[in-house]
């Protein structure tokens, strides 16, 4: 598309770009810098970058996978409830990890509620830990989000098309290869990728889950170059292979997720000729509901009975960390926004590869980072708060991204010849036509980034002092006080304010939205 | 924006401290400055004496202290460093930040500390935490003969989990490898953290966790609850003392010798049982709460010198990972 | 007058040469095989291409430096010509004032343009609350307010009934002749050539030929016209 005219111009795009690039890099060499000692790659580590590389792969495959039948069964039936059921399916998403962690072991444990409803009829215990079950953990995380950005995909394909197709008399295989399957081809890669860089960073879960250190993750050995080596160069290292891996993965998603868009529908709300089967349908959401649900259930079942345990400092925390999710938001918007126009408008690769990148870093090289850069010029701890609303934001962006571009590209695409004859200036577009376009996209992601930020325990514990505490946090120091059913009331108060965050934004993107 | 750069400024507004009076910084783990912790009583009582204004920053855990002093090196802001233990204190020497000190106290350590640098505020040993009605085995080796189930820690993110690496391996010596592989198949899962693997325990997921003797004493008198007991070996427990020092490059040397002084006095030392649930350091006049006296007792203390220590580490720490990543 | 001077557009393995002019108040159709490059040859004009080679000018003052808004010209294209989500007012005021800060008097105006294509008191409507021939007419009465020198069709009528185009073509014919603008419609429909306009620029074997009149033209055309019309 390059030397065609635009509406609207890619330079604030790229500038946030270059903003989060450098804060990324900037950070990663910030460390690099500080090291003492070179960091050099031990056999430890080339064990660590192995089982990472596997576990991720398979975690990316197998949400994908999975992902694919509950998307299309979400967006092919019409039930009471369906919008607060794919609200609620992203929860998990935002859980506070060790929070997560207890949940799913919770049902799936040793000693589980699928081990004891086994025990029941004698059959031993499900054996939970080892790659599957880190596989199984990270499906968990992921398969909402991978469900959220296909079933996006699925709703992109104009009704019309089915309509064609039902008309040529395809049927349910036929739909599939000549609409669906050309969608997917286009929508997968970025999912693979955006959860193969997630599942990269992961350190807790994967080590809890995998049931010892064969499941060292790169993350893992970060850890322990900073905390127990104290190798800042190892640690530089290993976060910048992190990163290629990241970059490699985007990129390969972007070379083969190319091809063309459905066109314009003529958004009509018309009757659905992509039936398919009820029954399999329904199996698919009752089956993605169970596994997602059951363990949030269990985080509310012990939350409940430690609301009341709950001192007043909860509360506290529970404000502090609202601040921080609104002022996430606003970042990412900032920055998410313009990127979104620029790779709409065609800069494609350089501000799509700066968007993933915040998957991939480390959140200790970040923090670490951060805090040596701020140190000469303010206490770190008096910017606690917005260096984590800045880092939650960085993180979230590539989500943010997933769900705008699509949007801002078919605007541009359709609407951009006739705002270039009628004259309107950049800015004029961007406000009239893009924004009111990109509402339900922009709601959902800033849901997104509000509920994640919420939850995230980023870079706080780094930079806080006493006074200063975000809710994740608060929980973490319940727990290390023995006080662990409060700590649980406080994941529960968590998971209703960050889904509280997302169904507010989300609903109030689509409110009165046009078509 | 200028919503933006408002609600930044909200955010960046943390409490202003009072600046006549003179303030002494210092950093210690999270866990203590934590409302549940000894920081908000410690501050309290210092302060009440001092004249001073005690800010504690705290820091993921002991060894995420260290790193930071060490990122900071001779800028440091901190006047006191609160909460390495003896594995850390060579690596912490090294940095040469630290100044001596000139405490004298009555110890009531099972062990002798002669340290001229690292004062000790409490200590603990190792143990593994069980259910009351648990038949607990008596050794390492028979935990591993039995089909008992336990979590750990990785000692390569947890202090507990480098101290049962130390545990074995001073149990054990040349034979902590075996040690290991038998063990391996009584181990549930290895986690982040004590939290982790501590919740996991309360879920029931394993039959032990690893945690500290005074770790009942806690559901004993916050709770109550006498269901909780901690499994006493014969081949001795690993002990952890934690210890504080002073920075050389501090402004407020005095009051830092002020603060160390008070760390090893009653008050200090009888906020600690019932906040950090650890032993205190010098056993207060008014003696242990009600609910310590039904901890076990280990018969023998284990606790490699600080040397020893550090130079063992790495040694135990391929071999935990050689047996555990069969 | 609209001068292309020894215009070359090229589009990969695609080119197109253009030399000819189209007298001021015109109303020119351009009629060829589909794929000849009619589009290309109107959305050049309009700025949405870039030229290889030649000048385009508008009464001596050359258009190739400017952007497609700023071209005295207004085009229309063969869907997406209104905003979903502005109702037909706001559309219509988008020819006036894109970051739609209307004066009074700009109001009158949009309501005034609304009338002249028959639909007053629709202003309010979404254009998915409105029929197609509507949504034309819409776009027709923003054409009116931009006040271009030219207008561009590209063939923006093709998803009306016959009887509807008809009718939209007399509305763009009655328009044009009232504020004497010059026409380049694009059409695959000799009858639409015919129903309004003078003159007939044919696109065949990568040439926009110079106009001819268009009822010369069909009554003896030229072999690759008389290949498109079989």
């Amino acid at each position: 598309m390059a030397g065609r005219a635009q509406p609207v111009t890619p330079w604030p795009g790229i500038g946030a770009a270059s903003l989060v690039a450098a804060l990324i890099l900037g950070t990663l060499a910030t460390v690099a810098l500080r090291a003492e000692t070179g960091g050099g790659f031990n056999p430890a580590d080339w064990a660590a970058l192995r089982f990472t590389l596997v576990q991720a792969t398979l975690s990316a495959l197998f949400s994908a996978a999975l992902a694919v039948p509950v998307a299309r069964a979400l967006a092919r039936r019409r039930f009471p409830g369906r919008r607060a059921l794919i609200a609620l399916l992203g929860a998990p998403f935002i859980l506070p990890i060790i929070v997560a962690i207890l949940g799913l072991l919770q049902v799936f444990g040793r000693a589980g509620w699928i081990s004891d409803l086994l025990g029941t009829v004698g059959l031993p215990p499900i054996q939970i830990y080892g790659l599957h079950g880190v596989v199984l953990a990270h499906v968990f995380f992921n398969l909402p989000l991978a469900t959220r950005l296909i079933l996006q995909g699925w709703q992109e394909i104009p009704a019309e098309r089915f309509r064609l197709a039902a008309q040529l008399g395809c049927g349910g295989m036929a739909m599939f290869r000549l609409i669906e399957l050309p969608m997917l081809r286009r929508i997968l890669p970025g999912v693979l990728a955006v959860v193969f860089a997630i599942c990269l960073t992961s350190f807790a879960v994967a080590l809890t889950l995998g049931g010892g250190p064969r499941a060292t993750t790169i993350e893992l050995a970060i850890y322990q170059a900073f905390t127990y080596d104290f190798n800042l160069g190892r640690a530089a290292l290993l976060s910048a292979v992190q990163l290629a891996l990241t970059t490699f993965a985007a990129l390969a998603a972007l070379k083969f997720s190319r091809g063309d868009g459905f066109g314009a529908g003529l958004n009509r709300a018309i009757r659905r000729w992509d039936g398919g089967t009820p029954v399999l349908d329904t199996l698919w959401i009752l089956a993605a509901t169970a596994f997602l649900l059951l363990p949030l259930a269990s985080v509310v079942i012990s939350g409940v009975l430690g609301v009341f345990e709950m001192p007043i400092l909860v509360f506290q925390a529970a404000l502090t960390s609202i601040l921080v999710a609104v002022a996430s938001t606003a970042i990412l918007l900032l920055l998410a926004l313009p990127m979104a126009t620029a790779i709409a408008t065609g800069r494609t690769g350089i501000v799509e590869l700066s968007g993933i990148l915040g998957l991939a870093a480390s959140p200790l090289v970040i923090g670490t980072g951060l805090f040596v850069l701020i140190r000469p010029l303010a206490n770190p701890t008096d910017l606690a708060l917005p260096v984590t609303a800045l880092v939650n934001a960085v993180m979230a962006l590539p989500f943010a991204l997933r769900i705008l571009v699509p949007a801002a590209r078919d605007t541009v695409d359709r609407h951009g010849r006739l705002a270039l004859s009628l004259n309107m200036n950049n800015h004029t577009f961007f406000t009239r036509i893009l924004l009111p376009r990109l509402r339900p996209q922009i709601g959902f992601a800033a849901g997104l980034t509000a509920a994640l930020s919420m939850g995230d325990l980023g870079v706080i514990a780094l930079f806080a002092d006493a006074r200063i505490a975000t809710l994740p946090l608060q929980i973490y120091r319940l727990m290390g006080a023995y006080q662990m059913q409060a700590a649980a009331g406080g994941a529960l108060l968590l998971l209703i304010l960050s889904m509280g965050a997302f169904w507010i934004l989300d609903r109030g993107g689509r409110w009165h939205a046009e078509a | 924006m200028k919503h933006l750069a408002i609600a930044a400024g909200i955010l960046a507004a943390t409490s202003a401290v009072a600046a006549d009076k003179p303030q002494l910084t210092v950093y210690t783990y999270d866990s203590f400055v934590s409302d549940w912790g000894p920081g908000p009583k410690v501050e309290e009582a210092f302060e009440a004496e001092c004249d001073c204004d005690l800010n504690l920053v705290g820091v993921e855990d002991g060894a995420a202290l260290l790193s930071r002093l060490r990122l900071e090196g001779k800028n440091t802001d901190a006047d006191i460093v609160l909460g390495l233990d003896t594995n850390l204190i060579t690596a912490a020497k090294e940095t040469g930040l630290f100044a001596p000190h000139s405490v004298t106290a009555d110890y009531t350590l099972p062990v002798d500390w002669t340290d001229t640098v690292f004062v000790p505020y409490d200590w603990g040993y190792f143990a593994f935490v069980h259910n009351a009605d648990l038949p607990a085995p008596a050794n390492f080796r028979a935990l591993a003969d039995s089909d008992t189930k336990i979590i750990i820690q990785d000692p390569r993110s947890s202090t507990p989990g480098l101290g049962l690496l130390l545990w074995v391996k001073a149990a054990y010596g040349e034979d902590a490898p075996a040690i290991w592989a038998d063990l391996a198949d009584n181990i549930v899962t290895v986690t982040k953290g004590w939290s982790e693997a501590y919740g996991l325990f309360l879920e029931g997921e394993a039959d032990m966790v690893l945690s500290y003797t005074t770790s009942p004493a806690y559901h004993v008198i916050a709770e109550e609850d006498a269901s909780k007991a901690a499994a006493a070996f014969d081949e001795g427990h690993y002990m952890q003392v934690e210890v504080a020092a002073k920075l050389a490059n501090s402004e407020q040397s005095e009051l830092a010798d002020q603060f160390l002084t008070f760390m090893v006095s009653d008050k200090f030392q009888q906020i600690i049982p019932t906040t950090n649930w650890m032993y205190p350091a010098v056993t207060p006049s008014s003696g242990l709460p009600e609910g310590f006296d039904t901890l076990v007792t280990p018969q023998k203390s284990l606790l490699f010198d600080q040397e020893t220590a550090a130079s063992v580490r790495d040694q135990a720490l391929s071999e935990w990972l050689g047996a555990l990543s069969q | 007058m609209l001068k292309l001077d020894d215009c070359t557009i090229a589009n990969g393995d695609f080119l197109l040469r253009a030399d000819f002019q189209i007298m001021s108040g015109a109303s020119v159709a351009i009629i060829g095989p589909s794929g000849a490059g009619k589009s290309t040859l109107l959305e050049t004009i309009a700025g949405f291409r870039d030229l290889s080679n030649g000048q385009i000018s508008w009464n001596g003052q050359t258009l190739t430096p400017l952007s497609p808004g700023e071209r005295p010209l207004a085009m229309l294209f063969q869907d997406g010509n209104l905003f979903p989500h502005l109702d037909a007012a706001q559309n219509v005021a988008l020819g006036l004032r894109p970051n739609g800060r209307l004066s009074d008097a700009d109001r009158q105006q949009v309501e005034a343009a609304l009338c002249r294509v028959g639909l007053p008191e629709m202003g309010a409507r979404k254009p998915a609350e409105l029929s197609g021939g509507q949504q034309s007419r819409v776009a027709l009465a923003r054409i009116l307010v931009q006040k271009r020198d030219i207008l561009l069709l590209d063939e923006p009528f093709a998803a009306l009934g016959p009887a509807l185009k008809a009718e939209m073509l007399d509305l763009v014919a009655d328009l044009v002749a009232e504020t004497r603008t010059t026409l380049l419609m694009v059409s695959h429909d000799p009858r639409d050539a015919h129903r309004i306009t003078g003159q007939t620029v044919l696109v065949a074997d990568q040439i926009a030929h110079p106009p001819a009149a268009t009822a010369q033209l069909f009554e003896n055309p030229p072999p690759a016209l008389r290949d498109y019309l079989g």
